[in-house]
């Protein structure tokens, strides 16, 4: 048993009900408990969907079980298909009705429905949302796509002069982060390399656009969660390559061009000038003197697995940002982030527990966080600024504007929304220089960000009366909880502590105890804290 | 003068709906859980804590059903089985034991702590009033642990708060006296019930107590000389539990709108002997102010037709106040259960012709909204959206749960929420 606040992923079926909702065609019987209809409103409200989630429940009750659960499956599977006439059918149990192994698969080969019927083993007490969708995904694609395979050892039909490259699209779903604004921007993209896009799927796709995936040249895998594992069966049933590159960020989005272009067998992108214009604006903003101030900001990242990755990139090859965590919740894709976290030189944080994520980012002291809504939370309460980079997200991370992440204008999106959340250059300054000032205060929010409170991120700040403390002789404790030997700020020291910055007073406090306690001092004076300052430099 | 005779002398049949026959429908429910409830359980029990023992889609709907996420630490979270705990039944009760030592740690303040079960931990007949037990000794006297379930095969929506009450209802205090003492029983926002507790004392009755209370230690003591009064319309179990402590039911409409919130007041002064002139003198300038509230949305609403899909089991009282004092037109009223004793009173002021129905089938009542439909239709959240895009207006029945409705002051606002959306369809211009 897990101790849960808040989770990052749902159960596995509503990973199935974000590929079916999705679709066109398509209709999920899920056997579930009442009340498992609450995920429902996670796409007619979170993602403002105007048609309900093509999803039906048996909803059963206390009173069926002790009767025939399977019966009720099967008059539920009967009356969706004869009231919404789908040309494919998902069936599956939700983590109650695993319990009572009822097995929907059987009962819905039984009923002998005359389309295509995808039983699904998701098992709840294992797997979470993202694995639910992939497989899923892979479900419907084997299904579907399979009839089509060729013969083992057929040869493919030869390009004749003026072929267009063609190529599918897959892993956009619904309630994904930005996938609307994704698909979109990369369809544009491909456009401009001379590239055909033959089918987008899920994300708008009908069983008969599945069933000739296999036609087109090469995948285009968007989101490796979700499609990674539909797109290695569709590479070893009919020999297509997929795409390994994410495109978001600047230097992703040019890797991805030319990797698109090696698979689509086009020349390489200076033949044409295409690959080599940068046609974001994120390198000009970006090198333009007034973004100096971002130089070594202390960012926090974490996400999905793709998400995190390109956005620890981005951050540190094309903000200048330092990063100080990197860590997923992603724990099936948990080894390509160890390895990025190897490249940055930080500890990878592994985790779905929340508190665990909270913890390591007070640690860490960031000036920044890009994170899901869950960091918005962590970071607001703590008073670090924040943008959302992946899913979870919230109402409002599904904007009316045109936003994607991806692509050339993805980056410009994030040269955007990671920079205004950020205490802007000359302001920055002024803090520095004007600590007193009463509307320069800790609690005060960057000023447009608008009125607010900070909670403060150095805990010790957030004591009433820190002097009077440390005068009774309060022993200072390390994040570990060991006692350390009781070393003393003076009255002075600890004023001038208070005019450093919040974001980075924990440390500076920390640095200066560490500092004294290797010299033996017995207390901090203001001296001490500068001695401190200039030993570790910043 | 009666407060039923006062209220404005329009004709209406007086049989009301308590013959009328109600549709029985079976199919997919359209409803939350009772797991739902902690969302404003555990705000209103300031010192008790929630803890959900479930699957991962429980931690899910828990964060995602209310629509909102109150991200100051909760006092609620999930201890979510895993395939572990499902082996043996034994290494759940550890795995139980350990959670709970665990967030207890974490959070000194709990004086009260609830274990509440969730669909799989019924499935697989954990057993959670026996781990309450072996975990009160454990822990007494510095917490109380109870448990109640709400998981979806037992409880609907506000259920879980009838399941959470009836969970207290063991642990009140016997009440000493001979002296009849008044119990609202229901959760109410903190304000509305400052009100109701005024305006008891001002027609003289003193002794009352309100379950839930706002902290685990002020539990209300209850006993024969207990009557109890319902402030909500789905406390079923709450109130047999209370019957089986000696306590006695005043029977009331539910006090929603200025008649509504007479008749209820009324029905506990007549209980306590309050003379009728103090009753006037204690009630009749709150009346007059909410009838005086109403006033402007009854123009927006008067003979718009109104259609209720089953959420909270307050439709039927929610419709008799927007039937009898906004003159709104009434066509089907569904709830999820229709508890037809508590509900008598409500059911004799309903208008004859209104449609009753109990269960669902969301697909053939969807189908039926869709042949009438109505100026405004009541629903859950999953509805809502698609609803008005096919161009029916809708009103999200959980906000009447999450906004203070009850009582004399809140009965502009009430009406208000039902007066907003057609605002909205009037001002908008895209």
């Amino acid at each position: 048993m897990k101790l849960t606040v808040w989770t990052y992923e749902g159960p596995p079926h509503v990973g199935a009900m974000r590929v079916a909702t999705a679709m066109e065609g398509v209709h999920y019987v899920l056997h579930a408990p009442q009340g498992d209809t609450y995920a429902d409103l996670l796409f007619t409200m979170i993602e403002r969907r105007d048609r309900r989630p093509p999803v039906t429940y048996t909803t059963f009750e206390a009173r069926d079980l002790g009767s025939d659960t399977a019966a009720l499956f099967q008059e539920t599977l009967a009356a969706a298909y004869d009231r919404f006439r789908p040309q494919a059918m998902l069936v599956g149990a939700s983590c109650t009705a695993e319990l009572i192994q009822d097995d929907p698969g059987g009962l819905a080969k039984a009923a002998n429905l005359p389309v295509p019927v995808i039983p699904l083993e998701l098992p709840s007490y294992q797997r979470k949302e993202n694995w639910g969708a992939a497989e899923t995904f892979y479900q419907i694609v084997r299904t579907l796509a399979g009839p089509a395979a060729p013969e083992a050892g057929a040869e493919p039909s030869a390009r004749g002069p003026g072929y267009r490259p063609r190529c599918n699209i897959l892993g956009p779903t619904a309630l994904g982060f930005r996938h609307r604004d994704d698909v979109a921007e990369i369809r544009k993209l491909l456009s401009e390399l001379g590239i055909d896009v033959s089918v987008v799927a899920p994300l708008g796709a009908a069983p008969q656009d599945i069933a000739r995936l296999g036609e087109a040249d090469f995948n285009v895998v968007l989101y490796p969660e979700i499609a990674g594992v539909a797109a290695k069966w569709l590479k070893r049933t009919f020999g297509q390559d997929f795409t390994t590159i994410v495109p978001i960020g600047h230097g992703a989005t040019r890797d991805f061009v030319a990797e698109v272009r090696r698979l689509a067998g086009l020349p390489d992108g200076a033949a044409d000038g295409c690959g080599n214009e940068p046609k974001s604006r994120l390198p000009w903003y970006s090198r333009s003197v007034d973004s100096t101030y971002l130089t070594g900001k202390r960012v926090f990242v974490f996400g999905d697995a793709t998400h995190a990755v390109a956005a620890a990139r981005v951050a540190t090859q094309e903000f200048g940002f330092t990063l100080c965590g990197l860590g997923t919740y992603s724990r099936e894709f948990a080894r390509d982030v160890r390895a990025a976290a190897a490249e940055y030189g930080v500890e990878p944080l592994i985790t779905d527990d929340y508190l665990d994520v909270e913890a390591a980012i007070q640690a860490a002291q960031p000036e920044l966080v890009l994170g899901t809504q869950m960091e918005r939370h962590i970071a607001k309460r703590l008073g670090i600024g924040c943008a959302v980079i992946s899913a979870p997200v919230h109402v409002q991370d599904h904007p009316a504007r045109y936003s994607p992440q991806m692509g050339f204008e993805g980056a410009n999106v994030l040269w955007d929304s990671w920079v205004h959340p950020l205490v802007m250059g000359l302001e920055e300054h002024l803090l520095g220089m004007f600590r007193d000032d009463f509307e320069f205060h800790d609690g005060a929010m960057p000023s447009h960000l608008g009125p607010g409170a900070r909670v403060a991120s150095d805990p010790a700040s957030a004591a009433p009366d820190p002097v009077a403390e440390i005068a009774a002789g309060a022993p200072a404790v390390d994040p570990q909880g060991a006692t350390l030997v009781t070393i003393g700020w003076g009255s002075d020291a600890e004023a001038e502590l208070r005019k450093i910055p919040f974001f980075v007073r924990g440390k500076a406090r920390r640095n200066t105890e560490a500092f004294a306690a290797e010299r033996g001092l017995s207390e901090i004076t203001v001296e001490t804290l500068y001695d401190a300052k200039a030993h570790y430099g910043r | 003068m009666s407060a039923a005779s006062t209220s404005r002398d329009r004709a209406r049949p007086t049989a009301g709906c308590s013959k009328s026959p109600v549709l029985r429908e079976r199919g997919q429910r359209e409803v939350f859980c009772g797991l739902t409830g902690i969302v404003w359980l555990h705000r209103k029990i300031q010192d008790a804590f929630f803890l959900v023992v479930g699957s991962r889609t429980c931690a899910h709907l828990m964060q995602s059903a209310a629509g909102v996420m109150i991200f100051a630490e909760p006092r609620f979270a999930t201890a979510v089985m895993e395939e572990r705990d499902l082996a043996g039944l034994a290494d759940a009760n550890e795995e139980l034991d350990t959670a709970v030592s665990r967030l207890l740690e974490r959070r000194p303040d709990i004086k009260m702590l609830f274990l509440v079960g969730s669909c799989p931990s019924e499935v697989i007949k954990l057993d959670l009033s026996r781990a309450a037990a072996r975990l009160s000794s454990r822990y007494a006297p510095d917490v109380r642990i109870l448990s109640y379930s709400g998981s979806g095969i037992e409880t609907t929506f506000t259920q879980g708060e009838d399941r959470c009450l009836a969970a207290l209802v063991p642990e009140l205090p016997q009440a000493e006296t001979e002296t009849p003492q008044l119990l609202v029983v229901g959760a109410l926002a903190d304000v509305v019930e400052d009100q109701f507790a005024r305006l008891f004392a001002a027609m003289g009755i003193e002794n009352v107590g309100f379950l839930p209370p706002r902290r685990a230690r002020d539990l209300p003591a209850v006993g024969p000389s207990t009557r109890y009064l319902l402030a909500q319309p789905f406390l079923a179990e709450t109130a047999r539990m209370l019957e089986e402590r000696g306590a006695s039911r005043i029977a009331a409409p539910f006090p929603l709108g200025a008649e509504g919130t007479t008749l209820w007041l009324k029905a506990a002064a007549e209980a306590f002997g309050v003379d009728a002139m103090a009753f006037r003198a204690a009630t009749a300038a709150a009346e007059a102010r909410a009838r005086r509230a109403l006033e402007p949305h009854r123009a927006a609403l008067s003979g718009k037709t109104l259609f209720f899909f089953p959420d909270s089991q307050l439709e039927i009282p929610l419709a008799r106040m927007l039937a009898r004092e906004l003159d709104m037109a009434l066509t089907e009223v569904g709830t999820p259960y229709l508890h037809r004793q508590h509900l008598a009173e409500e059911l004799d002021l309903l208008p004859e012709q209104t449609s009753l129905s109990e269960g669902q089938d969301v697909d053939r009542q969807l189908d039926r909204a869709r042949a009438i439909r109505p100026d405004i239709s009541v629903c859950g959240l999953g509805l809502a959206n698609p609803l008005e895009a096919e161009g029916l207006t809708t009103k999200w029945s959980i906000e009447l749960l999450f906004t203070p409705i009850q009582g004399y002051e809140q009965a502009g606002d009430l009406a208000a929420l039902f007066a907003r959306p057609l605002d909205r369809q009037t001002r908008l211009k895209v």
